[in-house]
């Protein structure tokens, strides 16, 4: 059923376009911007305008952000995180989240309650903190990956995937002399691979760009600084001391805080810009799992 | 996605037979013996920190602890009322979170609703790919950028000279004017993308007979998305309207503490940054808790508000 075109479905057309294009500019301009500019020359960003390519090419910001001892160890520091971290969460919210969506477990209810009570009520930022101090928790590298690794909102989504699998699965294994925590590892969880990955993804992210927790628990201690936090550093810096290009100039380095502030922003961007776009059709799925999509 | 949490809560427990629960038991080590060990994790990082609350009725002294510390009855709240920064913060977190509210849903809905529009598969890809980006991306980056675009030679302002005739570049972190507009325009750039893809997911869901029907009788485009796709969307909507809500004060964070300065504090300082100067840099452990709780409180009450007003206009409702 072929329409044909007047001048409203034209200059919807054009509009379309014309949105698309500078929805994807506005979109990607600051990033660009920072790769041009960490690219580029620190003195010559200060007198030249730097927008989409850079002008003296460089490698130097890069080279001083590896160098920095605080960069070096923030970065292992994160990677560290992310990694137990993630693994720490996924297995106990897959753990939860079976042992919730089990039809006969006996405290199916009331157990399910204690975990939805959690995603509303919550103790806030100053008891947690004397209750995290109380456990030892505070200064160590434990803090950032043992308190938040089960997650109400996280174990839902893999519930509500796995309430769509069907019990006949579960009840054949049990005939066949399975336990649960044999359908768990070999029925169950091959099948919730991608709500899995999901979740990976979620809780790496929400790692690598964790900060508040190094702040707060850990600011006395250097050696378990992360990533994000050092920039927020730099940044704090930058607002307080903006012009003070002068003193730079005498110091002999080329190296500008805004470029080198460039180059680890582009730094910490670049594992997830490489990654997210491969994990779309899991997490677009691990959202709109359940009710909303009925 | 709580719609179907929190009903299946009462309706799936089938509940067992009381002759059957030691034989149930036994049949079920693992479920107890991890759902033990997750009982114990969650007393002692979720419960016990809200039990944590007491020191609001207290002195708390960290040397003392939470038995010898004087008790004080209402004596922290009523401190905290009579702060007038108290009074500011929690202004300019309910703006801030209103604002952020509907421009997250305006934004979002606008977005998908044009996106479902694109008829050309590789560009409708290409563009939704490209608005995920800032989501992932971390908010001491995003705050970076805010700061670096609006700086005095960031690209804003180089717009404002060039093209509009600005004699003088803007110092968009010293008019209080501008703060929260600032926030509401860097929560829309990071998230629209991500808030849009439940919509696009709701969109794929409606029967096409219904376009087709609607072609029968000559429907142009935009009549058909005004009358059929956002119709189509309301139960989507109601419900994550219902979930963001309890979420309005938590209006950000990294924005508010980073760009915020003394010029510009009484638009920009927010409860949590409030709690923070209170609670871990000036050691007040018990006011800090104190607007903590108020701070819960109003959540909890605006959830239950938003569920009776659903409960009343016959929407979907949380619980």
């Amino acid at each position: 059923m072929k329409k044909k075109y007047g001048v409203g479905d034209i200059a919807f057309e054009v509009f379309l376009v014309v949105f698309l294009v500078v929805f994807v500019v506005v979109t990607l301009y600051p990033v660009i911007n920072t790769l041009a500019i960490s690219f580029n020359d620190g003195f010559d960003t200060i007198t030249h305008r730097i927008h989409f390519i850079p002008h003296m090419w460089t490698l130097d910001n890069y080279k001083a952000v590896f160098a920095k001892e605080g960069y070096r160890q923030a970065a292992i520091v994160t990677v560290a995180r992310t990694v137990l971290g993630t693994l720490l969460s996924l297995v106990v919210n897959a753990i939860l989240a079976y042992v919730i969506s089990r039809k006969k477990f006996l405290f199916k209810k009331s157990f399910s309650l204690f975990w939805v009570i959690t995603m509303y009520v919550n103790g806030g930022l100053i008891p947690t903190y004397i209750v995290f101090q109380k456990l030892h928790l505070t200064n160590s590298f434990w803090v950032y990956v043992i308190p938040g690794a089960v997650s109400a909102f996280n174990m839902l989504v893999i519930r509500n995937f796995m309430n769509g699998i069907p019990d006949s699965l579960e009840e054949s294994a049990q005939i066949d002399g399975a336990g649960y925590f044999k359908i768990f590892t070999s029925i169950i969880s091959p099948l919730c691979k991608p709500v899995y990955a999901t979740i990976t993804l979620f809780v790496a992210v929400y790692h690598w760009n964790a900060w508040f927790d190094a702040m707060i628990y850990n600011k006395m201690h250097d050696e378990l600084t992360v990533l994000q936090y050092e920039l927020m550093k730099q940044l704090q810096t930058a607002m307080k001391s903006a012009g003070s290009v002068e003193g730079l100039k005498n110091s002999g380095t080329t190296i500008t805080p805004t470029s080198i502030r460039a180059a680890a922003t582009i730094v910490t961007m670049v594992p997830i810009l490489f990654v997210y776009p491969f994990l779309q059709r899991y997490f677009v799925t691990g959202l709109t799992i359940g009710g909303v999509k009925e | 996605m709580a719609r179907n949490t929190i009903n299946s809560l009462s309706s799936a427990d089938l509940g067992v037979k009381k002759t059957n629960k030691w034989a149930e038991a036994k049949r079920q080590p693992f479920l107890l013996i991890s759902s033990a060990l997750l009982l114990i994790y969650g007393i002692i990082f979720y419960y016990v920190p809200v039990l944590g609350w007491i020191t609001a009725f207290q002195d708390y002294k960290p040397a003392k602890g939470f038995l010898k510390s004087q008790w004080v009855g209402f004596a922290k709240f009523q401190k905290l009322f009579e702060n007038k920064t108290f009074y500011l913060a929690f202004r300019n977190t309910l703006a801030m979170g209103v604002i952020n509210l509907v421009f997250h849903f305006v934004t979002a809905i606008a977005f998908a609703l044009i996106l479902n529009e694109v008829r050309v598969m590789f560009a409708k890809k290409f563009v939704q790919t490209i608005s995920y980006m800032p989501h992932f991306l971390s908010w001491i980056i995003v705050t970076a950028i805010v700061r670096d675009i609006l700086a005095s030679d960031g690209i804003v302002n180089e717009f404002l000279m060039n093209v509009c005739g600005n004699k003088m570049p803007i110092d968009f972190f010293a008019v209080k004017g501008y703060f929260w507009w600032i926030v509401a325009f860097a929560n829309v750039w990071k998230e629209t993308g991500w808030n849009a893809i439940i919509y696009l997911a709701a969109i794929t869901a409606i029967d096409p007979s219904l376009y087709e029907a609607a072609d029968m009788d000559g429907a142009s485009r935009f009549q058909k998305v005004w009358y059929i796709t956002l119709p189509s969307l309301r139960p989507t909507i109601m419900i994550l309207l219902l979930i963001n809500i309890g979420n309005v004060l938590n209006a950000g964070f990294e924005l508010q503490y980073i760009l915020g300065n003394d010029v510009i504090s009484d638009v920009s300082k927010i409860l949590d940054v409030f709690i923070l100067d209170w609670g871990i840099s000036q050691f007040d452990f018990s006011l800090g808790t104190a607007a903590g709780i108020f701070k819960s409180v109003i959540a909890l009450i605006l959830v239950c508000l938003g569920n009776w007003t659903a409960k009343r206009t016959g929407d979907e409702r949380l619980f």
